[in-house]
């Protein structure tokens, strides 16, 4: 074990619904759908149409500005219909599954002996390119780069987010393989991050520098890990992994073949029943809330990832490509008589002072989606410096971004920032202010002109 | 609830989007969101969101503000009865105070909230809670006899000059109640300064003096309060500035809710605290003898460290910038005490200038990151493509 890392600002939302440690196998549902807005900033180009039939593993579509760069279908089917929004935006393709064992196959054997080269072309003809992103900017890594550091973070730490440990109980061989398959993709070190008080099997993977994490969330994102150990400077790629698609590589180089593995975790305060599911990438939600008791006699919010940087979907919605998490949380479409009075309403979580909902400590609270107030100028200081543990001053640098001061916003750390660091400055703001929103427009801005 | 909600609704009809009156709608809304909370839910970004809110926050500055103001108005009537020797009691006292203060609050407001009523509607947007503060901390930091058309003018020159101006909340570069008493020291000088204006009807009746501790230090003449009284605050001076003790308390809720930064009220007290040791050192005149300890219990200087200093608009806004920032308005506040006679009552000035030089302070402590930045990127040897 090499260094650790403490960190001390930020906050753990406790919040009803955390996922019991049940892994339930339901049949797989029938129709399954890829998103190309789950990556960012990617301009799909399709290689399919409609009515037409692909094995588990063809290509659906590719990346416009780097076709090498694929998306596979993760299950054989039929191409139902291709979903298209204003001028004509790819929203979804939509498969439906034949239920058949039809799947491209790719020769993976002995891939100890492979070049970074010759892993680099069986990752992306089989579609498992896109497992791996890149920071700066967490968009898809470009295979023509050689990364300094490989980071995969087993530390989860946002609202109500899976156990890692259980999740991947059963994969314990697949995802060394996957850490041998990447080790090969870089010159520098795979980090791996821990938690370091529970430390699990991750422990006793090889080939990794391991790296124990604590902390309050934002700790368990991989850009504060990495700003805490090997800070991204101008012009450096570090590319992260999520530790279940560390699991597909693993098992793409012992199979040959795609996998698109995603355990669901389904929690919130909307569910009776929150669980893992062995699911896949894509598939429809429906069954997995169902089986979860969704409770539906209120309006309910779903979202696939953590309630604070996840996006909205629906019920009748299809898993993201990254996500483990399916959050389930009421609307909160309602009105409050003079709920803006302090320390009134303490049932609704605050990290604030200005409400006693810190003396209920650990009572787990029910969040809904309530904005509670409206937004307003930027008056408030330091608060977001509370929750937001890197060495960078974000009001600052989001203020930067709003005025597209490109310059400023290099010299402010726009690299070592995505926008799931900045979660709870939008969480925690006093104004309202929509932080994740600006730095990711900023983000494309940086992509835009400086590339 | 839901009838009252209803009718509400049914008033909002004609100022919703596309409506006749929508222009209007901020009015209206700053009403509806003063009985409830909005139903509006997240639309991006995060999906929850913290209870607090800037009203939550303002209000918050406000219940702070209360022990001093109560306070205040006691003292009012308290230092004009035991001038003239007439026999009070605590609600004699109370009451004459609330018979010349209310006036004050209510113009404040309404002056105040008329202004940024209009500015609302004309830039279309919401009208934000920030003046809630500032109406209120207009009349506690004026003398008591001060006519209530200066008041309105005061008010209505820091709303749009020091305010409006600069953008509406949020924008501002001077605290805007500061500015109002600054308007009112340079245009009515009469009314805001020497030994007449700061007990209750001094002015008119002979019997009282009504020179502040500050104001006789600076004349040369001796201080005739104990330091307990000095603490406490009953003592004459501005309306609201004279208790440290209820101020005290006022800090404590800033601090404790977080809403006010200690670093700032920690930093000014320090700065004051050594500077005032050290002119006690020097020793050369009545006002730089005038011990440390009591240099922070007199005056504006407490008021003014923890509810005007604090304005986290016009402070500084990063932690060190508050702690230089803190800092440096306790230095210069004694510093032109001291050595400025004319104005004894330097806190005013002090954060004046420190909220000028505020972008100042945050432009350093901000450079020195971003250079440290670009130093570990000079010193990298690029790893990758």
């Amino acid at each position: 074990m090499s260094k650790d890392i403490q960190i001390h600002k930020g906050s753990n939302l406790n919040l009803e619904g955390e996922a019991n440690k049940i892994l339930v196998d339901l049949p797989a549902p029938k129709t399954f759908a890829l998103n190309p807005d789950d990556f960012f900033n990617l301009t799909p180009k399709l290689v399919v149409k409609e009515g037409e039939s692909v094995k588990k593993g063809a290509p659906l579509f590719f990346s416009k500005e780097n076709p090498r760069i694929i998306f596979s279908s993760p299950v054989a089917g039929e191409v139902t219909s291709i979903v298209r929004g204003a001028k004509r935006k790819i929203l979804q393709v939509l498969i439906t599954s034949n239920e058949s064992n039809e799947v491209v196959s790719h020769e993976v054997s002995n891939f100890e002996s492979l070049d970074s080269d010759a892993v680099k072309e069986i990752l992306l003809k089989s579609g498992s390119w896109p497992f791996i992103k890149q920071r700066p900017y967490n968009t898809i890594a470009q295979p023509e780069d050689s990364p300094k550091s490989i980071f995969i973070s087993t530390y989860a730490t946002a609202p109500l987010d899976v156990d890692y440990d259980f999740l991947l109980k059963n994969n314990k061989d697949d995802f060394q393989r996957g850490i041998q398959v990447l080790k090969k993709l870089t010159t520098g070190d795979v980090n791996l991050s821990i938690d370091s008080s529970f430390k699990g099997f991750f422990e006793k993977i090889e080939d990794v520098n391991l790296i124990g994490v604590s902390g309050a969330h934002p700790a368990g994102n991989v850009g504060v890990q990495i700003h805490k150990t090997d800070p991204i400077n101008y012009g450096e790629r570090v590319w992260v992994v999520n530790p279940e698609d560390v699991v597909n590589i693993g098992i793409l180089f012992s199979t040959g073949e795609f996998s698109a593995q995603r355990t669901l975790a389904v929690v919130g305060s909307s569910v009776e029943k929150p669980q893992y599911y062995k699911a896949t990438i894509g598939a429809c939600l429906k069954p997995y809330l169902e089986a979860s008791n969704l409770d539906d006699k209120e309006e309910f919010r779903v979202i696939n990832g953590d309630v604070l940087s996840g996006s909205k979907t629906s019920a009748d919605g299809y898993a993201g490509f990254y996500n483990n998490l399916i959050s389930v949380i009421p609307e909160g479409n309602h009105y409050r008589m003079f709920g803006w009075l302090p320390f009134v309403d303490n049932h609704v979580p605050s990290i604030s002072k200005t409400s006693l909902s810190w003396l209920f400590g650990s009572k787990k609270a029910t969040v809904t989606t309530n904005l509670n107030g409206e937004e307003r100028a930027l008056v408030v200081t330091g608060e977001m410096e509370k929750v937001f543990p890197m060495d960078i001053f974000p009001m600052q640098l989001i203020k930067a971004c709003l005025v597209e001061d490109i310059e400023r916003m290099e010299a402010l750390g726009i690299y070592e920032v995505v926008p799931e660091d900045f979660g709870l400055i939008d969480y925690a703001s006093t104004s309202k202010i929509e932080a994740q929103d600006i730095i990711k427009k900023g983000i494309e801005l940086m992509i835009k002109e400086v590339g | 609830m839901s009838f009252l909600r209803k009718k509400i609704d049914q008033i909002k009809r004609p100022f919703a989007k596309g409506e006749k009156w929508e222009k209007f709608a901020p009015a209206v809304n700053a009403f509806d969101t003063f009985l409830f909370v909005p139903n509006h839910t997240t639309q991006k970004g995060a999906h929850v969101r913290d209870a607090v809110d800037l009203k939550r926050t303002m209000v918050t500055v406000i219940l702070a503000l209360v022990p001093a103001l109560i306070y205040g108005i006691y003292n009012t009537g308290y230092q004009y009865f035991i001038q003239t020797g007439e026999a009070f009691t605590f609600i004699d006292a109370f009451i004459h105070g609330a018979w010349k203060i209310v006036p004050m609050i209510i113009v404040s407001y309404a002056v105040g909230l008329t202004i940024e009523f209009i500015f609302a509607i004309y830039r279309g947007h919401e009208v934000n809670e920030g003046y809630l503060v500032t109406g209120l901390l207009i009349p506690m930091i004026m003398p008591v006899d001060i006519p209530l058309w200066m008041v309105g003018i005061s008010t209505a020159f820091a709303v749009l000059i020091a305010k409006e101006a600069f953008g509406g909340t949020g924008m501002n570069i001077l605290n805007p109640a500061l500015t109002a008493r600054a308007f009112a020291f340079f245009a009515y000088p009469t009314y805001m300064s020497g030994n007449k204006v700061w007990v209750s009807e001094a002015s008119n009746v002979d019997a009282i003096s009504g020179e502040t501790i500050l104001g006789s230090l600076a004349a040369g003449s001796d201080v005739s309060y104990s330091m307990l009284e000095m603490f406490q605050g009953s003592i004459p001076g501005s309306i609201a500035e004279t208790s440290a003790l209820w101020i005290g308390v006022g800090a404590l809720i800033l601090i404790l809710t977080g809403v006010g930064s200690w670093r700032i009220i920690i930093g000014g007290i320090l700065g004051a605290s050594i500077m005032g040791f050290l002119f006690n050192l020097w020793g050369a005149n009545a006002l730089m003898s005038f011990n440390w300890m009591n240099h922070l219990v007199v005056g504006g200087f407490a008021f003014g460290i923890v509810f005007m200093a604090t304005d986290p608009v016009s402070a500084a806004q990063t932690n060190k910038g508050k702690w230089i920032y803190g800092v440096l308005v306790g230095i210069f506040c004694i510093l032109i005490r001291v050595f400025n006679p004319a104005y004894p009552e330097g806190v005013m000035l002090a954060i004046l200038l420190m909220n000028v030089f505020a972008p100042t302070i945050d432009h350093y402590v901000v450079e020195a990151n971003i250079s440290k930045r670009k130093k570990r990127w000079a010193n990298a040897q690029l790893k990758t493509a």
